[in-house]
């Protein structure tokens, strides 16, 4: 409880507070005035508006698009499945420029439905809500059908048998014990779309502002600290709030599912319906994901007179002029960043989830919802915390490199979270004692008791830390150091000169980027086969799909 | 529980050594520090090799370089990190920007030696030193030569053709809240036109179909139909508002290298940036700060700066690469405003903007 305390504490809350205290205290007073003064105005009762139902409505269409899609995932056998299950989760990683330049593409002016239908949806509210379906699709396939994969089908099969149609069926049994899963889901998202930035500020245009765009405005380009502070302020409570929804929902579906081994619940496609499905969810994938992922590839190989490599070579030459190394340099750098932050997040996550596992109470409830806050705090407002807070020796990290690592890992640590408190809670503590009982030192007992049940939980921890942290952006371009830029960093470094070489290598880079995140997740799915059965009766093999 | 008391142990060991390394990586030996000097900027900065190496060899200071965000987060982390600046030099607070630098006491006074070779009109803190002028930019409007050509339009000369009806749904620009060249064609307006005729302008503007994206990128990569990249994405508008370097830029990573820039720039809708470099109050090597100062407007830095940043020396003595004179515009009575000025209507300025113009 320690590690995991004293992180957050230095790396989060003390850089938060500080920020927002020089805010709201001017010239030694504390200036609370400014509360209402900045609640009170009308253009930020519209944002706090905007914010609010813009977030439900891509809540509420991710989950129509991708429900059909976690039951595919989940229980249908098809060619490609991991190698698609990965690539729907690069957009996690791409940087929002980028996503809103392919996204433009196809909602734009010249774009798919221009030609087809004459309709262009750029700069309306459309092409964000499309845009966090596009980022979110992931959230929804991996959580809701990692737990779907593992529910026991016979239970269906029997409520079939006795005569319940497929749809009843599926809502009599199949829905109720997806419930919680779909709600934590759903949470998830409207989280993300909550807090949303790039998307809304690219692709809405100038006349859309979420709460997180307001304050960046307000902090970054304006300094306007008390005004910033108000909002951040505002977010947090409302953060906080979603976060006190999502935990009851977690807490009321601590009920025992009968779980089985995912390869056992896997059919083969059979029957029209089942092909209609698979047919609609690949459509949707393929124009929703596929399409936009596309037209940057395409961008990418589109060199001066036809296709071919150029933009890709380009990037071994140092000499491009937007840094002092190679851009290619910036696939080695992002590699080592996110390493480091993989494995500070799984750290300092999974000693939060053991504590958290051992201990319940009020306490420990509160700080479960703390560590998921960093998702809904703005990253300029982290980034303005840490300068004003961690510039005294011995903390005097401003210059330091670890910072880029850390705050990635404070990102990626709700996500280890919640993907390892479900499996840690249902380790049977008996199994541990017996251990000890039979002259196991502590270390060793964890070692072969805990470790082989929660070793999937954490390969599947270790991905989402390592995607987050490869995509991070906000944080990041605050501290990134010029000769070691990541991935994201040199993308719109690139992207923000002009030339056709620029803006190639730009494209290039986002695609070595992608590649570089089916092939860490599909390393990942590799190593799953060595979670071994895990012996103790009705404890789940795998309730990974779980925050 | 003594697994994890004993995991717990592993981990702060762990982090412990962690530290350790980062430790090592920024604590420099004293010697070392004292034979280093700290430049904060922001992301465009660029200076070539060879250049530092140079100024190593000049002083027998290397120097380290900090980039955070844009020029607006640069210089709003100095405001920040007042008591205890970042670096010794902070170059990239431009004439938008500057009293909010200067008044809120960032910078030391240093007269910078060779500053005689610098145009009066540039120092605009000549009194007291505070900031030392760098460089020069253009933000003008830059037009699709090719769209003109085919159409056989002549394209506009002034503020005011912009507003034309020949000129309907042609121009792009960026929102001047949130982007430096969206609030620089916000201020040319403003000082053609007046604090009281901007805005009467802008409604003619908004009538004749102009739009407003949220940034360079996608004004210039994506909706403008002259550049490299708003060729590949369909763009549509052959008028944007960019820099006067442009052209220029497009023609270097264009290959194989036109003879002629595809697109053109508009001399008379320019307004001027000039960038400052100041040396930061509390600076731990404010001798290395100094020289730095020194070399940032002595010749070698000087003609590095247009192919580095795509922006113009201040300095007299320093000549322009070839690139920069056979592509490049020169934009004679650029617009500009006193910064005093900005800083007291910039707010205003912007709000009435947004209302009139985005929503």
């Amino acid at each position: 409880m320690a590690v995991p305390v004293v992180f957050f504490g230095l790396f989060f809350a003390y850089p938060v507070a500080a920020i927002v205290g020089r805010g709201l205290r001017q010239n030694g007073a504390w200036q609370f005035g400014a509360l209402g003064d900045v609640l009170g105005d009308p253009g930020i009762g519209q944002v706090l508006w905007f914010t609010l139902w813009q977030a439900l409505a891509s809540t509420g269409l991710t989950l129509a698009l991708a429900m059909p899609a976690a039951y595919v995932f989940a229980r249908l056998e098809f060619p490609g499945k991991s190698l698609l299950r990965a690539v729907v989760t690069v957009p996690f990683v791409l940087p929002t420029v980028v996503v809103g330049t392919a996204f433009l593409a196809m909602l734009g002016r010249g774009g798919l439905l221009d030609d087809l239908w004459g309709v262009r949806l750029d700069t309306t509210v459309w092409a964000i809500l499309l845009a966090h379906v596009f980022f979110n699709y992931a959230v929804v396939v991996r959580t809701v059908g990692g737990l779907w994969a593992q529910l026991d089908p016979r239970q269906e099969e029997a409520a079939r048998m006795l005569g319940a149609s497929r749809l009843r069926a599926l809502r009599a049994v199949t829905l109720p014990a997806l419930g919680p899963a779909v709600a934590a889901a759903a949470l998830m998202v409207f989280l993300f779309t909550f807090t949303s930035f790039g998307v809304v500020q690219i692709l809405g245009g100038p006349g859309y502002a979420t709460l997180e765009v307001e304050i960046y405005r307000q902090t970054a380009q304006l300094l306007d600290l008390p005004t910033a502070a108000v909002l951040t302020l505002v977010q947090f409570a409302a953060v906080a709030a979603i976060l006190a929804v999502h935990a009851w929902t977690v807490r009321r579906r601590e009920t025992a599912l009968n779980l089985v081994d995912a390869a056992h619940a896997v059919r083969r496609v059979h029957g029209a319906g089942q092909r209609l499905l698979l047919g609609l969810v690949l459509g949707t994938v393929a124009l929703l994901i596929l399409l936009p992922l596309g037209v940057l590839v395409e961008r990418a190989l589109d060199v001066p007179g036809g296709y071919g490599l150029g933009y890709f070579r380009a990037l071994l030459l140092s000499d491009g002029g937007a840094f002092l190394v190679p851009p290619i340099d910036a696939v080695g750098n992002s590699l080592g960043y996110a390493a480091v932050a993989t494995l500070v997040a799984l750290l300092v996550g999974g000693l939060a989830a053991a504590a958290l596992t051992r201990r319940a109470g009020r306490f420990t409830r509160g700080f479960d919802a703390l560590l998921m806050l960093p998702l809904g705090v703005s990253a300029v407002t982290v980034g303005f915390g840490f300068l004003i807070a961690l510039d005294e020796p011995p903390l005097d990290l401003r210059a330091s490199w670890i910072l880029v690592p850390l705050a990635q890992a404070l990102v990626g640590v709700p996500f280890v979270v919640r993907t390892m408190l479900p499996v840690l809670r249902a380790v049977d503590d008996r199994l541990r004692e017996a251990a000890a009982v039979l002259g196991a030192s502590p270390w060793r007992a964890w070692r072969e008791v805990d470790l082989p049940l929660v070793r999937r939980a954490l390969l599947v921890a270790a991905g989402f830390a390592f995607a987050v942290s490869l995509g991070e952006f906000g944080a990041t371009v605050f501290i990134a150091r010029p000769d070691n830029p990541t991935l994201p960093v040199a993308v719109a470094r690139l992207l923000g000169r002009a030339g056709d070489l620029n803006y190639g290598q730009a494209m290039a880079l986002s695609t070595i980027l992608m590649i570089v995140c089916v092939v860490s997740l599909l390393l990942l799915e590799r190593i799953r086969p060595l979670a071994r059965g895990t012996g103790t009766a009705g404890t789940p093999l795998d309730r990974t799909g779980a925050f | 529980m003594p697994i994890t008391r004993n995991v717990a142990r592993t981990a702060l060991a762990t982090c412990a050594g962690l530290f350790a390394v980062a430790a090592c990586g920024s604590g420099d030996t004293d010697e070392a520090q004292s034979k280093q000097v700290t430049l904060v900027t922001h992301d465009s900065f660029n200076v070539s090799k060879a250049v530092l190496a140079e100024f190593k060899k000049e002083t027998g200071y290397t120097v380290k370089v900090l980039k955070s965000g844009d020029a607006g987060q640069a210089v709003n982390q100095a405001v920040l990190s007042r008591d205890n600046p970042q670096g010794d030099v902070l170059f990239g607070v431009d004439n938008t920007l500057l009293s909010r630098a200067v008044d809120n006491g960032v910078f030391a006074p240093y007269e910078a030696k060779g500053l005689d070779r610098v145009p009066a009109e540039y120092q605009l803190d000549a009194a007291k030193h505070r900031v030392t002028p760098i460089d020069t930019g253009d933000i003008c409007v830059n037009y699709d030569k090719r769209y003109f050509a085919d159409k056989k339009l002549d394209p506009p000369r002034t503020f005011e053709e912009l507003a034309d009806p020949e000129y309907k749904n042609l121009l792009v620009t960026e929102n001047a809240a949130t982007s430096s060249p969206g609030l620089g064609f916000l201020l040319g307006t403003a000082a053609e036109f007046g604090d009281e005729g901007w805005q009467d302008y802008w409604k003619k503007l908004k009538a004749n179909g102009v739009k407003v994206v949220e940034g360079w990128e996608q004004a210039y990569n994506e909706e403008f139909s002259g550049s490299a990249g708003g060729k590949k994405a369909g763009g549509d508008r052959p008028l944007v508002v960019s820099y006067a370097s442009s052209p220029p830029v497009e023609v270097l990573y264009a290959d194989p290298q036109p003879d002629e820039a595809p697109t053109g720039v508009l001399t008379d809708t320019c307004f001027r940036q000039i960038e400052f470099a100041g040396l930061l109050d509390g600076a731990k090597n404010s001798e290395g700060g100094k020289r730095l100062l020194d070399f940032l407007i002595g010749k070698t830095f000087q003609e590095d700066l247009p192919l580095q940043m795509f922006v113009r020396p201040v300095a007299e003595d320093a000549k322009l690469p070839k690139l920069f004179t056979e592509f490049g515009a020169e934009a004679e009575n650029a617009r500009s405003l006193d910064p005093q000025t900005i800083a007291e209507n910039r707010e205003a300025w912007i709000k009435s903007w947004t209302s009139l113009v985005v929503k």
